[in-house]
């Protein structure tokens, strides 16, 4: 899989921890984007009849393939609200996040 | 020393010279786009290609931005790669130079160096690569044909040295090199390929080692990444020191170090130079020493990295020293002149100097043009400033 | 309705459920990475990437942050195509196998200042996928001016002032410049339109010389669109006739869906604050330009092509 990931990255101290000229591991992140949003996309899953609509217009990859339906990668939602437009059964909506970036 | 029995003689130019370093290098990609005096280069290569005895992919770039461009692509994969210019190409790429010093990319790009434009001239002086020598390129000057061929072999051990991972630019006078013919001994295959192993760096595109190259870096990182890049050409010196020294135990024949001194460790005034004009003054430095005149030259082979310590050795101790070049700085002095003259400051003794710029737009240097610089230089009065500067041959003053 | 599939659902489309390009910065919204990501999830992992500056390269790869699982590069802004070229002449040389590659450069990046090295790629026939992502404007820069911004549209550098309301002129034909070249595959797509996009990619990953897509990718921060716009103004791109799905393949054109009526083009123009200012006259340029690439296109979808 080339799904790129979060690692624990500490920045070098000395120029011997830079990689030699700007080549590095590929898929190499160093944070999430969750701090983005000011909304989140909440699934109700009954509603849910798996037409991937939403997987394919995510433009962050946030939209997660589990079971028979989906789930919202919270990690790298930046809110946009393609996923609820795009859906046909009313099964996404949008809810704030509250200042701790919970669910209300 | 072995030599190479299997080496053949031939009458090569200097570009010729220069392709057949290309060729026994086994570039897996060459990507060059024509421009005079370059452009007997890319055709030898291109015959070879052809008729099938040079394994090469070779590109028809339609730019020399997308020379380089193409360079870099293939070298991102690990790929060996090979390409050439002149003038108004090397400034077109200039911009690709920079990447490929900043990315690492060890290419090797031979450079016929020449005149730049306005007003347009096709004729060689060395303007091109000494606008571009902050571009974190290597850059040697060639004074031959054998050089030539030599070079761009070594080049290529240097490039990819991993504790250097710098592109080089060979440096060859326009016409008066490129297009000059010299009997010039042609390695064999096997015995090039006994002295240049192939091309393996970490630094590449992999499918088992994915990587993300080229990158951006801001504020708290970008620094860095260039202190390595200076770091690295620094060791060029030591790399191309030995790779010369293996390069002579191989094939026989060893160019000398950065600086090549001739006769200078008694003499009291040296001229400083680089390229194939050293030859000129080669002989110039027999004829008064003959006279019993004290002079001597000193033969830049190295421009960047700049061996200053090599070259404070080497001449440290002198009372006037002049720099021949075929370039100016427009509004100061020469580039070499002000990399010379900054390393001697540092001395105690404060040597005289004079810089002589000759030879641009082709311009002939003669020997009676170099008798003359070495008369100014051993002349009682001393020069500060301005009139350091010496247009040579130029009617109406001499001076700046 | 509940699903009953027991299988994954993902199994149904031609997509690797691998996530490629992930944690990258683009706004929210951003059509050019929905792009990169339906494109590279066609592709799998085997595949070298090279992007120019421009949004994509902008957002994807400022170290530590790496958003591209797989192998990528940044090219010089006008080598895009020439350093591609480099890649695949490489691949080649060193024997490799079961890889490919692909090259996302913006619309400045593509018909302006990498116009000529995509047109000597495409002379070469080097074996590559040549996507460009058209947001309409240099949006990594502030959104200015490029060969691709449609008339009337409000730019940085062709603001709606009194003298000049954005800007004056139409945009290039990239795809039929493209294909005047006798390409071996290219095509139009928007991501509002996925399977007609994957299709796409398809065909060009396994067209044996080279390929171009051209892919409009609505930009919410440009266009002035609510990032959850993105698809709804691409939909209305093909269905007011702006923009048309066609293929150039062996020579020949065709096109890939044809409205029986056009929707009328305010329907498009009237969502996006970058054309509030349009006045009648540019309205009226816009139809009639649109009428005129219509017939061109199917008229040369009627001939082959020359040459």
């Amino acid at each position: 899989m080339a799904k790129p990931y979060v690692r624990a990255y500490v920045r070098p101290n000395s120029l011997a921890g830079y990689p030699t000229g700007p080549c590095f591991t590929a898929g190499h992140l160093a944070e999430t984007n969750a701090a983005w949003r000011s909304e989140r996309p909440v699934l109700t899953l009954e509603r849910c009849n798996a037409c991937l609509r939403c997987y394919l217009a995510c433009p962050d990859g946030a939209v997660l393939l589990r079971g028979r339906s989906i789930d919202i990668d919270y990690d790298f939602c930046k809110g946009c609200g393609l996923c609820v437009r795009e859906c046909g059964t009313h099964a996404l909506e949008m809810v704030p996040e509250n200042r701790k970036g919970e669910k209300k | 020393m072995t030599g190479d029995p299997a080496a053949q003689p031939k009458f090569l130019s200097g570009n010729e010279a220069v392709a057949w370093g290309a060729r026994l290098a086994r570039p897996h990609v060459i990507a060059a786009y024509p421009i005079t005096p370059q452009t007997t280069v890319i055709e030898r290569l291109a015959d070879w290609v052809a008729e099938g005895s040079l394994a090469s992919e070779f590109l028809h770039v339609e730019s020399e931005h997308s020379a380089l461009s193409a360079c870099m692509g293939a070298s991102a994969l690990g790929a060996r790669t090979f390409t050439a210019t002149s003038s108004q190409g090397l400034l077109y790429m200039a911009e690709c130079l920079t990447y490929a010093s900043g990315g690492r990319f060890p290419i090797v790009m031979m450079n016929a160096n020449r005149a730049l434009a306005l007003p347009w001239n096709i004729y060689g002086d060395q303007q091109d690569s000494l606008a571009l020598v902050s571009s974190g390129w290597i850059q040697l000057y060639i004074e031959d044909a054998q050089e030539a061929l030599d070079l761009t072999l070594q080049a290529f051990a240097i490039a990819e040295h991993p504790e250097v991972l710098t592109p080089v630019m060979l440096n060859l006078d326009g016409f008066v090199l490129t297009h000059t013919y010299e009997p010039v001994a042609v390695p064999s295959q096997e015995a090039v390929d006994a002295f240049l192993a192939p091309f393996e760096t970490p630094n590449k595109m992999s499918l088992t080692h994915p990587v993300n190259m080229g990158f951006t870096a801001g504020p708290a990182h970008y620094t860095e990444f260039k202190v390595q890049q200076h770091r690295a050409m620094k060791n060029a010196l030591k790399v191309a020191a030995d790779v010369g020294r293996d390069f002579a135990r191989h094939f026989g024949r060893d160019h000398g170090g950065a600086v090549v001194p001739y006769l200078c460790e008694d003499a009291e005034v040296v001229l400083v130079t680089l390229g194939s004009v050293a030859g000129t003054v080669r002989e110039v430095v027999d004829e008064l020493r003959s006279r019993g005149q004290a002079v001597g030259m000193l033969k830049l082979r190295i421009l960047r990295p700049f061996p200053e310590r090599h070259l404070l050795q080497a001449i440290g101790r002198c009372k006037s020293v002049g720099v021949l070049e075929k370039d100016v700085s427009f509004g100061y002095q020469g580039a070499v002149f002000s990399d010379v003259a900054a390393a001697l400051s540092g001395q105690g003794s404060k040597p005289m100097l004079r810089n002589f710029v000759a030879g641009l737009g082709g311009r002939d240097i003669s020997r009676d043009d170099v008798r003359a610089m070495f008369a100014m230089l051993q002349s009682a009065c001393d020069q500060t400033g301005e009139s350091r500067l010496h247009f040579v041959g130029v009617e109406e003053s001499t001076h700046a | 309705m509940p699903s009953s599939t027991a299988k994954s659902p993902v199994a149904k489309l031609p997509l690797s459920e691998d996530e490629p390009f992930l944690g990258h910065k683009a706004c929210a919204g951003c059509g050019g990475s929905l792009a990169v990501r339906l494109v590279l999830k066609v592709l799998g992992e085997r595949t070298f990437v090279v992007l120019p500056a421009g949004c994509m390269s902008a957002v994807g790869f400022i170290y530590p942050q790496l958003a591209f699982g797989c192998n990528a590069i940044i090219s010089t802004f006008a080598g895009t195509a020439s350093m591609m070229s480099g890649v695949a002449a490489a691949a080649r040389a060193l024997g490799l196998r079961d890889y490919h590659v692909v090259g996302f450069a913006g619309d400045g990046g593509t018909a302006d200042i990498g116009l000529q090295a995509l047109s000597g790629a495409i002379d070469r026939g080097d074996h590559f996928i040549y996507v460009c992502y058209d947001n309409e404007a240099y949006m990594n820069t502030g959104v200015q001016k490029s060969g691709l911004t449609p008339l009337g549209a409000r730019t940085t550098t062709s603001p709606a002032g009194r003298v000049l309301a954005g800007a004056r002129s139409h945009k290039k034909q990239i795809f039929e410049i493209v294909a005047a070249h006798g390409i071996d595959y290219a095509a139009t797509a928007t991501v509002a339109h996925p399977y007609d996009l994957i299709r796409k990619v398809e065909k060009a990953r396994d067209t044996a010389g080279t390929s171009f897509l051209h892919i409009l990718a609505p930009c919410p921060t440009g266009w002035g669109v609510e990032t959850s716009e993105t698809l709804d103004v691409a939909r209305a791109a093909v269905d007011t006739g702006l923009w048309i799905l066609a293929e150039f393949e062996a020579g020949r054109f065709r096109i890939n869906k044809t409205p029986r009526r056009f929707k009328p083009v305010s329907d498009y123009l009237g969502q996006q604050k970058r054309f509030a200012h349009l006045g009648s006259a540019d309205a009226f340029a816009i139809e009639k330009e649109r009428d005129t690439r219509w017939k061109r296109l199917q008229r040369l979808c009627g001939t082959a092509a020359s040459g």
